[in-house]
């Protein structure tokens, strides 16, 4: 087991372009090679994607492990498994993580049966720690997976010692990346892509994306609405204070479900994880799934008509009203400022 | 068509027992509900068979009181019930579990296809049914929102990032279902009257032909070090009474603890 050496995070990629999360990963990634005195490696699978090798070794990768083919322009799991997995086996890496994209949910688990790995789902904190299992088996500097559970209502640390590499998935939105760093050089190893006939079992015959309107990960001010909005309509006020603090707007679960706003805006354990350096929450009553989502926030306000309304509790200001009332007010006295 | 469908009980989010002092569930002492996913994987089972005929079979894996699970979906339509349950079982994680189910499945002989729902709303790892599809050495295809069967291929519209794609796959393969696909139908008096007859079979460990080193604690390469409840931060500055005052006061308030709403704080 010892020889197993080494970090890799799953670069993912689509349509040639690196997905966030697996730059959030690969800073992740090089704190937790640094920790284990090992190297960070990324890979990256893709069709014509060699110019997206540097751009991993920008963001923290030592080393990049390259697979290039025709086959793997756009994502499947058969063809991508067999080879990552292939890749685990003769390289021995001793962690390997992914993004908890729908992409990276696919794949790692079944990776995960394949060489038979511990694997645990949508971690929130990974670290490198000592280990003692209640048997007084002692590990040295073991990888503690964080993971919520429950919807938010509990949160489990899972390990798993007697099996290398220890992989995970993790949420977007909860690692720092890196600064781009051009100046940075690591090594690119080509790998030799062998795909079976029956990894092409599937073939995608049509992929269809919008280009995302909202960008919840980097904003520095979110104001998000809840039921409280009560409908469609209602979120024009949301909107209205969202774009005269220069934020965008988000939502919670329930008002994505009742169709009032699109998915996209969805803050919470289902939606996209922030930080930003303001949320202000109206009409929110702090379903713990949307607070496993927002609570890393700097600062919080709320706004609700419910005193009792658990996401007072985690506010640093609460304001007690109809968000009908006070945001109109709040504009108004901003405008004077 | 032979239909599979992989169903899991799971503690009533509504009404939680907790946790056990070991870290895992106390499952005895929850309200349980089929994992609600499941039932949209039920349904799109249910939908082939109206469509082609054949058998739909639920299999669950846990405690014998799983049989109520299995008896709701016998109840909705499903035509046969496997539980699997052994305490050589307990304990198990994903992979285990996954190779449990595999086994089963592989017990049951022939099949077309397996459904699963895309996660259970207790662990939300969406894991059991991709590694069930690769322990069986078939495709998958997760997410999927819409699913048809046309001679030899199977299309499936699966939700990806930003957006779906529309896949075309060989059959057996195993799919996962979203909340989206459908809306899980009701029994009918027909369907609930003929589900009392049907008898749950219960397959054991033996039964299954399950190397003992990969189920239960021992094949299971996670252990769950601790649980917590997340922590909270104290409660901040409230702000109520008549808006025509709390309005000033906190703009006094962020004032003095210098944040700029527009700039962020």
């Amino acid at each position: 087991m010892t020889e197993h050496k080494g970090v890799w995070v799953f670069v993912e990629q689509n349509d040639k372009e690196i997905s966030r999360v697996s730059l959030e990963l690969l800073g992740k990634g090089k704190e937790l090679a640094g920790k284990l005195e090992t190297k960070l490696s990324g890979i990256l699978l893709g069709n014509e994607v060699k110019g997206l090798a540097n751009e991993v070794i920008a963001y923290g990768a030592d080393k990049v492990y390259l697979a290039e083919h025709k086959e793997l322009e756009h994502y499947r799991t058969l063809p991508y498994a067999r080879i990552i997995s292939e890749l685990i086996k003769k390289e021995k890496p001793e962690i390997v993580i992914y993004g908890a994209t729908t992409t990276g949910r696919d794949l790692a688990p079944r990776v995960a049966a394949r060489i038979e790995a511990g694997l645990t789902a949508d971690c929130t904190g990974l670290e490198i720690e000592d280990y003692e299992d209640n048997k007084g088996n002692k590990y040295e500097k073991t990888l503690l997976q964080k993971r919520p559970a429950f919807g938010g209502n509990i949160f489990a640390t899972i390990v798993s010692p007697d099996h290398k590499p220890h992989m995970a998935t993790v949420r977007p939105g909860v690692m720092d990346m890196l600064p781009k760093d051009t100046n940075r050089t690591g090594e690119i190893v080509t790998v030799e892509p062998n795909i079976e006939e029956g990894d092409l079992a599937m073939i995608i015959q049509e992929i269809t994306r919008q280009k995302k309107s909202v960008n919840l990960a980097d904003a520095k001010i979110i104001v998000s609405g809840g039921r409280g909005v009560g409908s469609p309509e209602g979120f024009k006020i949301i909107k209205e204070l969202a774009d005269y603090l220069g934020g965008e707007v988000g939502a919670s679960r329930a008002t994505v479900d009742s169709g009032w706003i699109d998915y996209s805006h969805q803050v919470g354990q289902t939606g996209q994880t922030v930080k930003p350096d303001l949320y202000v929450a109206c009409g929110i009553s702090g379903a713990i799934q949307h607070m496993a989502g927002m609570k890393g926030s700097k600062k919080i306000i709320a706004i609700n008509k419910d005193p009792e309304a658990p996401i007072f509790k985690i506010a640093d200001y609460g304001m007690v009203g109809d968000l009908f009332q006070v945001i109109p007010k709040l504009i108004e006295e901003l405008k004077k400022v | 068509m032979e239909l599979v469908v992989l169903i899991k009980q799971v503690p009533d989010p509504e009404k939680n027992a907790g946790m056990k002092e070991d870290g895992t569930l106390n499952r005895e002492e929850s309200k349980n509900i089929v994992n609600p996913y499941d039932m949209n994987a039920l349904e799109e089972a249910l939908k082939l068979k109206d469509q082609y005929g054949g058998k739909v079979t639920v299999i669950s894996m846990g405690l014998p009181k799983a049989e109520q699970a299995l008896r709701e979906a016998l109840a909705i339509g499903a035509d046969d019930a496997i539980l699997l349950t052994d305490r050589k079982l307990g304990a198990s994680d994903t992979l285990a579990t996954a190779y449990a189910l595999s086994q089963a499945i592989k017990k049951l002989g022939n099949y077309d296809l397996v459904f699963c729902g895309m996660q259970a709303i207790d662990g939300d790892t969406a894991q059991v049914g991709p590694q069930v599809a690769e322990r069986l050495g078939i495709p998958q295809l997760t997410y999927a929102e819409k699913v048809e069967v046309k001679d030899k291929d199977l299309i499936v519209k699966r939700v990806v990032e930003g957006g779906y794609e529309i896949t075309k796959s060989s059959y057996p393969a195993l799919i996962t279902v979203t909340n989206t696909a459908n809306e899980p139908r009701l029994g009918t008096m027909l369907s609930i009257k003929k589900a009392h007859k049907i008898e749950i079979k219960h397959w054991d460990a033996a039964y299954i032909e399950a190397d003992e080193k990969k189920i239960g604690k021992e094949g299971s390469p996670t252990k769950v070090k601790k649980i917590e409840r997340p922590e909270q931060k104290g409660q901040g500055i409230m702000f109520q009474g008549k808006l025509e005052e709390i309005i000033p006061k906190f703009f006094e308030q962020i004032k003095k603890d210098k944040i700029n709403l527009k700039g962020g704080a």
